[in-house]
C-alpha cells in the first residue's frame, strides 16, 4: 500500500514534469530533497531529544500513568481492543495532550514510543493494527486546541484580533476528529469482513 | 506575548518539581530519555527522507497546480472562495507547503480577510496526514497500512466543509 502511495508521487510527478517541459525543475527537486530533509530533521530533531528527556523524567514520576488514568473512560470507546492498563495508553495520552496544546515536534517521540509498543504486541509486523491506524487517525485528525504558529503570522501580518481564531479552530478540529473516528470504525468494520 | 508563550516553561516547570518532590533521579532519567530520544531519530531519519523525496517531487512538478486549475470551475461555481483551494489540496501532503501558502494568503488578501480566516483555520485545525502516516508507520516496519490513508484523507475533507461552512455562513 504504502509502496503504490509513494511510488505514484513519484511516477506521476517525473511523467507530468516530463510531459509540460518542466525538466530542470524536477532535476532540482531530485538533487535538493536530500537536504531538504536534512533541514527539517534538524529544525525539529534537537528538540526531540530535549523532549524524549522530559518525557522520561514524565514516566519516571509517573505522570504518563496519570494522565492514561484521567483519560480511561474516553480511551475504553476509541480503543476497545486495548487493555485499560496496556503501557501503550500513557504515550498515547502523552501524545494527545500535548498536541492539543500545539507544540507539535514535542508530542512526535511519545508518539513513536507509544507505536513501538503497539507494534510489539502486533503478530503481523508489516500490518498495521486497528489500534494503530485509530491512534494515527486521531494524529492526523490534529486535535489541536491552540494553533500556536497560525496565530503568530496572523499577528505578524497585523490581524485585528489574532486570536479570533481560536473558537472556529476548536470547533473544526473536534467535528472532524469525530468523524474521522466514527469513519475509522466504520472502515474497520467493512473491511474485517 | 500572548497566554499560549507560557505553556513550555510552565510545562517544564511543573514536570520538574513534581519528579523532584516525588524524588526521582531527574538528571539520570532525562539523560536515559535522551539517549532513547537519538535512537528514535536515527529511526525516523529515513522515513523522512523518502517522505520528503516523493512529495516534493509530486509538488515540484505541478502536477497539483494543474489538477486545481480543472476542478477551480466547478468550485467558483458552488460560490467557494477558490484561492484557498490549491491550499487545501497540499495540505494533507505537506505541512510545509502550505503554512508557506497561508502566509501567502494572509498577506496578500489580509490576516482578517475570509480567505485568510479560511487558511487559518484549515492549517491549525488538522495534521499533515501522509507525513504523521508515513513517519509512524515508517518507523516501526508497517508496509500494510489498510484503511489508514483512507480514514486520514477524510478527516482532512471534513476539515475544507467544515472551515467553509464556519467561515462564510457563521462567522462570516
Amino acid at each position: 500500500m504504502i509502496n503504490y502511495i509513494w511510488g505514484s508521487f513519484i511516477v506521476i510527478g517525473i511523467v507530468f514534469s516530463v510531459v509540460t517541459g518542466n525538466i530542470s525543475g524536477i532535476n532540482n527537486e531530485i538533487i535538493g530533497s536530500g537536504n531538504k530533509s536534512l533541514e527539517l530533521f534538524m529544525s525539529m530533531f534537537p528538540l526531540m531529544i530535549v523532549w524524549s528527556g522530559i518525557m522520561n523524567i514524565c514516566k519516571d514520576a509517573g505522570i504518563l500513568d496519570m494522565l492514561a488514568r484521567k483519560m480511561k473512560p474516553l480511551f475504553k470507546i476509541i480503543f476497545p481492543e486495548l487493555d485499560s492498563d496496556d503501557e501503550a495508553l500513557s504515550y498515547i495520552a502523552s501524545n494527545l495532550t500535548i498536541n492539543m496544546l500545539g507544540i507539535h515536534n514535542a508530542s512526535t517521540p511519545f508518539g513513536l514510543k507509544a507505536m513501538e509498543l503497539l507494534q510489539k504486541k502486533n503478530k503481523d509486523k508489516q500490518r498495521a493494527t486497528r489500534s494503530m491506524i485509530t491512534f494515527l487517525v486521531l494524529n492526523t485528525s490534529g486535535v489541536t486546541l491552540i494553533a500556536t504558529d497560525v496565530i503568530a503570522i496572523r499577528s505578524l501580518y497585523n490581524s485585528v484580533n489574532p486570536t479570533f481564531i481560536l473558537l472556529p479552530t476548536i470547533i473544526i478540529t473536534i467535528t472532524n476528529t469525530v468523524f474521522a473516528l466514527l469513519f475509522d470504525r466504520f472502515l474497520w468494520k467493512v473491511c474485517r469482513k | 506575548m500572548s497566554i499560549s508563550d507560557y505553556f513550555l516553561p510552565v510545562v517544564v516547570f511543573v514536570v520538574i518539581v513534581y519528579a523532584l518532590i516525588k524524588k526521582v533521579d531527574i538528571y539520570d532519567s532525562f539523560i536515559r530519555g535522551a539517549k532513547e530520544g537519538l535512537h528514535l531519530g536515527a529511526s525516523v531519519f529515513p522515513c523522512l527522507v523518502a517522505m520528503i523525496f516523493g512529495v516534493n517531487i509530486l509538488l515540484g512538478s505541478g502536477f497539483i497546480t494543474t489538477l486545481f486549475s480543472v476542478v477551480k470551475p466547478f468550485f467558483s461555481s458552488l460560490g467557494i472562495p477558490v484561492e484557498v483551494m490549491p491550499m487545501a489540496i497540499i495540505r494533507p501532503i505537506s505541512g510545509n507547503a502550505s503554512f508557506l501558502l497561508m502566509t501567502d494568503l494572509i498577506k496578500n488578501y489580509g490576516a482578517d480577510s475570509l480567505i485568510g480566516n479560511l487558511a487559518a483555520c484549515m492549517q491549525g485545525a488538522t495534521d499533515t496526514t501522509i507525513y504523521v502516516l508515513s513517519l509512524y508507520f515508517g518507523s516501526i516496519g508497517i508496509k500494510k497500512i489498510r484503511y489508514a490513508l483512507a480514514a486520514g484523507l477524510f478527516a482532512d475533507l471534513i476539515t475544507i466543509v467544515m472551515s467553509i461552512i464556519l467561515m462564510v455562513f457563521i462567522f462570516g
